[in-house]
């Protein structure tokens, strides 16, 4: 039901923008008083962004990189300190990303990108996915091994990499730190062109100070205030989940490049590649499990990381024996594509860093991603469970589609809060990020269940998936673009 | 497009002229009926309401022939007036009434822009247009204007309507961006004339020449404004069965797009009709293409076919250029 109620009020946005019948047209007269902009507005930028994390930070670097955007007022709101540069630590941080081609894309085009290659990042050549209930499992790589499917990033490191290319544009945009805003004040809908009314969204900072804008793009998260002054209806749902995240030791292999995710009935685990000999791990499960496993002792807490990854005694006896079936009917039709014929078994792990943590997991989606003079992106708009891994590659591709579309504006003439482009920007995101955040709700949904039944279509379609490598490809095109 | 029952119809109403210039006969309607209603068009910025004043101001060098033969009429009371008012103040509602006018920028903008950068050379990547001097005819609350003073050139734009022009200013006053760039009158294109013949880039009067009475007089004042080598930019809606099936009776009746009795059929032009009196006064035609509303989508898209909208633009023909007009037309041509 849930994911029908995101189609829906998506469908309903992407098909046609909303005309508010409700909205009714001041009928003062108008006058032609010259009047002064206001001195208690504060002065007016072009853009103000509003949250400097990777995301928010992304979008003011690839604005201020824009040759188009020369002479725009720009302007980054960060509430935390500046960090100055990123002193790099032999130990991993905790939190990681699996930045797609597309982000990579992205942050090379303002040259973030080689700050990255030149501090550590590490390629994903290949993805298994497998569960504990069935022997089903699926695989995906890119031309023989030889192709990236991700890179995976620590969030400092991505975070310093676009810093160091924002400072490089303090001409084009300010940023200012430990700054909060107490209030947004929207235009109001219709603009009706009284004497009071100015098209441009108003901030008002906690210490006081006051500035107009004529975007703003909200980039401050999933509690995102700029979404709530806006009023614009956000759905939002708790997976009752908490993900563990820390760095894994390894024994010394030759090559560590293949990201790993097991589901079990409490949720996915996920390792992925930090070089070869650690791993990052993203441990969902229960509240209740997840406060017991970040107590355990770390020996006690590898013991029980290599049982959730090996054991077998959840595993559904009809599943297993009709995925053999399945198994071998494919080996009769196409002997090269059986399921089990690229199974790799997965790293046992050694040790862990003491940097265990945990956060948890929710969907929200905000109905409108823009509203005149408004745009959100990233987590404001839509955040989702980390299980693809698409939170922060669906984050720039709103930065992505967003400077596009901007700069499109500006050629054109038209105003950069017109609600005219800013809808082509929703449509074209939410084209993209619903069929993304219902996949990967349902995927979800599917694999914390342990009824025979739905354990055994799961199994049996994923291992018709994996023998099918077109549909394969497909949805790696998908994942990754 | 046209058939012989319309020619006929045509002549016998004795108000044609005839033209017989491009392939066959065309006919031109110099129409000139009382028009007493308020009109007001999603699509077209210029609404007519400077009958409320009880004279034809914007299309003075002909009107004034014409109030010898008839009087104008002029009942149109404060009801009416207000309401207007009210409708002017929805110019910069994106999604009200005027969509359609907004979303047109998507089109009209770079087909400006294009076509003026075409004439000269770019100073400056930013504000392309930097240096040009353009003005926009029938401006209405400033849509348009707006766009092209972004984009850097000094827009002057001029509307009959004093309510338009007052929507447009105050618009303008909120953005400092623009204060030097875009100045507003309120005033028609013939009392320009006087004081500033031959002094544009360009002349743009979009979604106007469909609301004109005296259309020849009002292309010839407008050509008038261009100096040599500058350009002129029509859009308009031609006069076919399909311009009158979806232009009139199903955006009126069937998708409530415009309010009824909004266009005149009779008023429509088509492009041969309008190239030909562009070319009269002195112009080259560069360009001429159909333009194609999604009202889902709510996007304009260019399309070959003209016979609903479409956009014109022709260049005036300087002397003291040594470009011989075929010249010109073959370059187009190409670029097309």
């Amino acid at each position: 039901m849930s994911l029908l109620s995101i189609t829906v009020t998506a469908l309903r946005n992407i098909v046609a923008r909303g005309r508010c019948s409700t909205c009714v047209a001041s009928q003062r007269l108008l006058s032609t008083d010259n009047h002064a902009t206001g001195d208690d507005s504060g002065p007016l930028y072009d853009v103000v962004i509003s949250g400097g994390g990777m995301v928010g930070c992304a979008m003011a670097c690839a604005l201020g990189h824009e040759a188009l955007f020369e002479g725009k007022k720009i302007l980054l709101l960060e509430a935390a300190p500046d960090k100055g540069e990123l002193k790099l630590l032999p130990t991993y941080a905790n939190r990681v990303c699996a930045l797609s081609p597309a982000s990579t894309a992205l942050l090379d085009s303002f040259g973030a990108w080689e700050h990255i290659v030149g501090m550590r990042a590490q390629p994903v050549k290949r993805m298994q996915v497998w569960e504990s209930c069935s022997d089903s499992m699926i695989t995906f790589n890119k031309d023989n091994m030889q192709g990236t499917l991700a890179h995976i990033v620590e969030n400092d490191v991505t975070q310093d990499a676009i810093t160091r290319q924002l400072n490089k544009v303090k001409d084009r945009v300010e940023i200012r730190y430990e700054t909060k805003v107490k209030k947004y004040k929207m235009p109001k809908p219709m603009s009706n062109m009284t004497k009071l009314d100015s098209p441009w969204v108003k901030l008002r900072l906690e210490n006081g100070d006051a500035l107009q804008t004529r975007l703003l793009i909200g980039a401050d998260g999933f509690r995102s205030l700029v979404r709530e002054s806006c009023n614009i209806h956000n759905m939002s749902w708790d997976y009752n989940q908490r993900a563990i995240v820390c760095t894994l030791q390894l024994p010394t292999q030759t090559e560590n490049n293949v990201a790993w995710q097991r589901f079990t009935p409490t949720g996915p685990i996920a390792i992925l590649p930090l070089d070869d000999e650690h791993s990052s791990l993203v441990w969902s499960t229960t509240p209740e499990d997840a406060k017991h496993l970040l107590a355990l002792p770390n020996d006690s807490f590898v013991d029980a990381l290599n049982d959730a990854l090996w054991e077998n005694s959840q595993k559904d006896s009809t599943a297993v024996y009709a995925g053999q079936l399945l198994d071998q009917l494919i080996r009769s039709i196409s002997p090269a594509g059986t399921s089990t014929a690229g199974r790799q078994l997965p790293p046992h792990i050694t040790g862990v860093d003491d940097n265990r943590g945990a956060f948890p997991l929710g969907l929200c989606h905000a109905t409108n991603y823009v509203k005149s003079g408004v745009a959100l992106i990233g987590d404001a708009a839509h955040r989702i469970h980390p299980l693809a891994g698409q939170g922060v590659n669906l984050g720039f591709g709103d930065v992505a589609c967003l400077k596009n579309i901007l700069t499109q504006a500006v050629k054109d003439g038209a105003g950069l809060g017109s609600i005219l482009h800013l809808s082509d920007y929703e449509r074209q995101r939410q084209r993209q990020i619903i069929p993304v955040m219902a996949t990967v709700d349902g995927l979800n949904r599917l694999y914390r269940n342990k009824m025979s039944p739905l354990v055994l279509l799961r199994s049996l379609g994923l291992q018709t998936t994996n023998a099918l490598n077109p549909l394969k490809d497909l949805i790696m095109s998908k994942a990754i673009a | 497009m046209f058939n012989k029952s319309m020619l006929i119809r045509s002549l016998t109403r004795g108000n044609c002229i005839k033209i017989s210039n491009l392939d066959g006969v065309r006919t031109l309607h110099p129409r000139s009926e009382p028009f007493d209603k308020i009109v007001h068009c999603k699509i077209c910025s210029y609404s007519l309401s400077q009958r409320t004043r009880g004279q034809n101001r914007f299309y003075s060098s002909s009107s004034r022939i014409e109030h010898k033969q008839r009087p104008m009429v002029s009942h149109v009371d404060d009801n009416e007036i207000k309401k207007f008012s009210k409708i002017a103040q929805t110019f910069w509602n994106p999604s009200g009434e005027y969509e359609a006018l907004h979303s047109m920028n998507n089109l009209r903008v770079p087909m400006i822009r294009d076509g003026l950068i075409e004439q000269c050379e770019i100073k400056n990547a930013v504000e392309p247009l930097s240096g040009l001097t353009l003005l926009d005819v029938g401006c209405g609350g400033g849509i348009l204007s707006e766009a092209l003073g972004r984009l850097g050139a000094t827009v002057i734009g001029i509307d009959a309507t004093g309510d338009n022009i007052n929507v447009a200013q105050l618009h303008k006053s909120f953005d400092p961006a623009l204060s030097l760039n875009v100045k507003y009158i309120n005033c028609s294109a013939e009392d320009l004339i006087a004081t500033e013949e031959g002094r544009f880039d360009g002349v743009i009067a979009s979604e106007v020449v469909e609301h004109v009475n005296d259309q020849p007089g009002f292309i010839e004042a407008c050509c008038k404004l261009v100096k040599p080598g500058g350009s002129l930019f029509l859009t308009t809606l031609n006069k076919t069965y399909w311009s009158y099936a979806i232009g009139i009776f199903a955006a009126e009746n069937i998708a409530n797009l415009v309010p009824k009795g909004m266009h005149e059929w009779e008023k429509f032009v088509s492009p041969q009709d309008l190239q030909f009196l562009v070319d009269k006064n002195g112009f080259t035609t560069r360009l001429v293409h159909g333009m194609f509303y999604n009202p889902i989508t709510t996007h304009w898209s260019w399309i070959k076919d003209t016979s609903i909208n479409y956009a014109l633009h022709a260049v005036k023909h300087d002397i003291t250029s040594t470009t011989t007009p075929e010249s010109e037309t073959s370059s187009s041509e190409k670029e097309t």
